[in-house]
């Protein structure tokens, strides 16, 4: 009962307060937030870069050349006198020339895993890809952890942490989003907290960590994480899976923001202040 | 080879994506070596070696594996057959006429024959290669510790690095052929796991593998590991050998400390 009235004053509350400008995204949040939107993109272009020097993935210590651990494979071959892209996914081959394995160059074709436009630089240059890599890496670190210390400090960090009342919200959320219905209280609503939880907490850490196991240096120090993710070459693999679970974040991301109002969301994470809106009774 | 004839819708679609897509290129001039975006960028290269330095003790080891984890041939990369006619003259008779020199900044210059490096306390270590490709493939490597070949050629205080000569020609560039090389500090080239390795997987070091003898540094990735090793210089400086770089892919752009 006591929740009921809690519930029924805070949403008082929020009608007399609804419609006017808050102050909601502080100013450590909103500079992470674009830190973090030019490292990943670089981390992005670049890590596909690298990857293309070995379009392949395989789970275990190494990589399989006389046996067989290999999960994803990007390659070119030679069909009826006809070059074609192929990309095989647990022993099934696809046909996606044009996308992955032979694509555009120029006026012609290349054998490369990816085009031009998803890799830093857009030629083939494996060195120059690192470096771009690691030095963004660097960035994401350090962002990461201005992020937490400012959060934990500022009390950013206790808004985005799920309740228990939030979980047991979960079924009646979903319901929200699936209808696009959409409460602009300023607050954050239970999937965009898993989703942000997620992200900070699970695929960062877990990309962080891959990215070492792949280091001979420092798995020399910290051999455990070689039996943490299965070997270094199920480490990479596992990088690369975070990848597209950060890619499908971030497009969902975006999508969020264009259904709930762009120019009022991107105010907010520029500016700081934010319109809320009455929420519509139906 | 015939060339490829690209008919499918798919294929359109793709061009005409990437055509459109503004960004692609934008990025292009980080390539080049004396960009100085590139040097900032580069900054990050000097923090990770440092933070690295910091973190791994001289004896902390790569992990050694199993016997039974030897599922596969050790993969050839690079160069796997020099055609340098020293190289194979030396290869023609075995390596008997081979000496591998020590000089430099030691107080005693040496030569070795594989034999008598043979002869010498040996070292056996199943470990992973994890090249710069970002593949890896596990081996059993035997050879005799660095360290053992400094302390008798005794290095001079103000020794910081040990530089391997090769014989691969790599490229003819204008002033003649470019050779590999490569160099390491003497924190790793004293470390207990750099091998100068004349055994694989139980037998004599193969030509595709770098014989007669090449590095194994276990805490870095394969470039550094030079093969067909002709001789060991003791340096206290890196900028007066081939590029300046310590390497021939650090002359091409890579990282010289391939720690990550």
């Amino acid at each position: 009962m006591t929740t009921l009235t809690e519930a029924e004053a805070s949403e008082e509350k929020l009608q007399k307060s609804a419609g006017t400008l808050i102050y909601r995204q502080r100013l450590a949040t909103r500079l992470t937030h674009w830190l973090w939107a030019v490292s990943l993109f670089f981390m992005l272009l670049s890590g596909l870069q690298i990857f293309m020097a070995r379009p392949d993935l395989y789970i275990g210590q190494q990589s399989g050349f006389g046996f067989d651990n290999t999960v994803l494979s990007i390659g070119a071959r030679q069909v009826g006198g006809e070059m074609q892209g192929v990309t095989t996914l647990f022993g099934t081959s696809f046909d996606t020339t044009g996308w992955l394995g032979l694509v555009p160059q120029g006026d012609g074709v290349a054998r490369k895993a990816f085009p031009g436009w998803l890799t830093v630089p857009g030629y083939r240059d494996l060195a120059t890809g690192r470096v771009v890599h690691f030095f963004f890496a660097w960035m994401l670190v350090a962002t990461l952890l201005v992020w937490l210390i400012a959060s934990a400090l500022n009390g950013h960090l206790r808004q985005l942490w799920p309740s228990g009342r939030d979980l047991k919200g979960l079924p009646r959320d979903l319901a929200d989003h699936l209808r696009l219905h959409f409460v602009h209280d300023g607050r954050y609503n239970v999937l965009q907290k898993l989703s942000y939880v997620g992200v900070l907490f699970v695929a960062l850490p877990l990309m962080i960590l891959t990215g070492l196991t792949m280091s001979p240096g420092v798995v020399a120090k910290f051999p455990i994480l070689l039996d943490l993710f299965g070997g270094r070459q199920s480490a990479r693999t596992i990088h690369f899976v975070v990848m597209l679970a950060l890619l499908l974040f971030f497009v969902v991301h975006v999508l969020m923001v264009v259904l709930a109002g762009p120019i009022n969301e991107l105010r907010s994470i520029v500016t700081g202040w934010y319109r809320t809106a009455p929420e519509k009774r139906r | 080879m015939t060339r490829p004839v690209l008919t499918r819708r798919r294929f359109l679609t793709g061009a005409t994506l990437a055509s459109t897509a503004t960004l692609s290129g934008c990025f292009d001039p980080l390539g080049d070596h004396d960009s100085s975006v590139r040097n900032v960028l580069e900054t990050a290269n000097s923090l990770t070696y440092r933070a690295q330095r910091l973190l791994l003790g001289s004896d902390d080891l790569a992990r050694e594996y199993a016997e039974s984890e030897i599922r596969q041939p050790q993969r050839p990369n690079g160069s796997t057959n020099p055609q340098d006619a020293d190289y194979r003259s030396l290869a023609g008779e075995n390596f008997a006429t081979y000496r591998l020199k020590i000089s430099g900044l030691v107080e005693t210059p040496l030569e070795f024959s594989l034999d008598e490096i043979r002869a010498m306390p040996n070292r056996t270590q199943i470990t992973r290669h994890d090249c710069v490709e970002g593949w890896s493939c596990i081996a059993k490597w035997t050879g005799v510790p660095l360290a053992a070949l400094l302390r008798q050629a005794k290095p001079k205080p103000t020794a910081r690095f040990v530089l391997f000569e090769c014989f691969d020609t790599m490229e003819n560039g204008f002033t003649g052929p470019i050779k590999y090389y490569e160099s390491i500090d003497l924190r790793d080239a004293l470390h207990p796991q750099t091998i100068l390795a004349y055994g694989l997987n139980g037998e004599a070091l193969p030509v595709s593998n770098g014989a007669p003898l090449r590095v194994r540094v276990e805490r870095q990735l394969g470039y550094k590991m030079a093969k067909y090793i002709r001789s060991l210089v003791v340096i206290d400086d890196l900028s007066g050998h081939g590029g300046g770089n310590g390497g021939y892919w650090e002359d091409r752009g890579y990282e010289w400390f391939a720690g990550i």
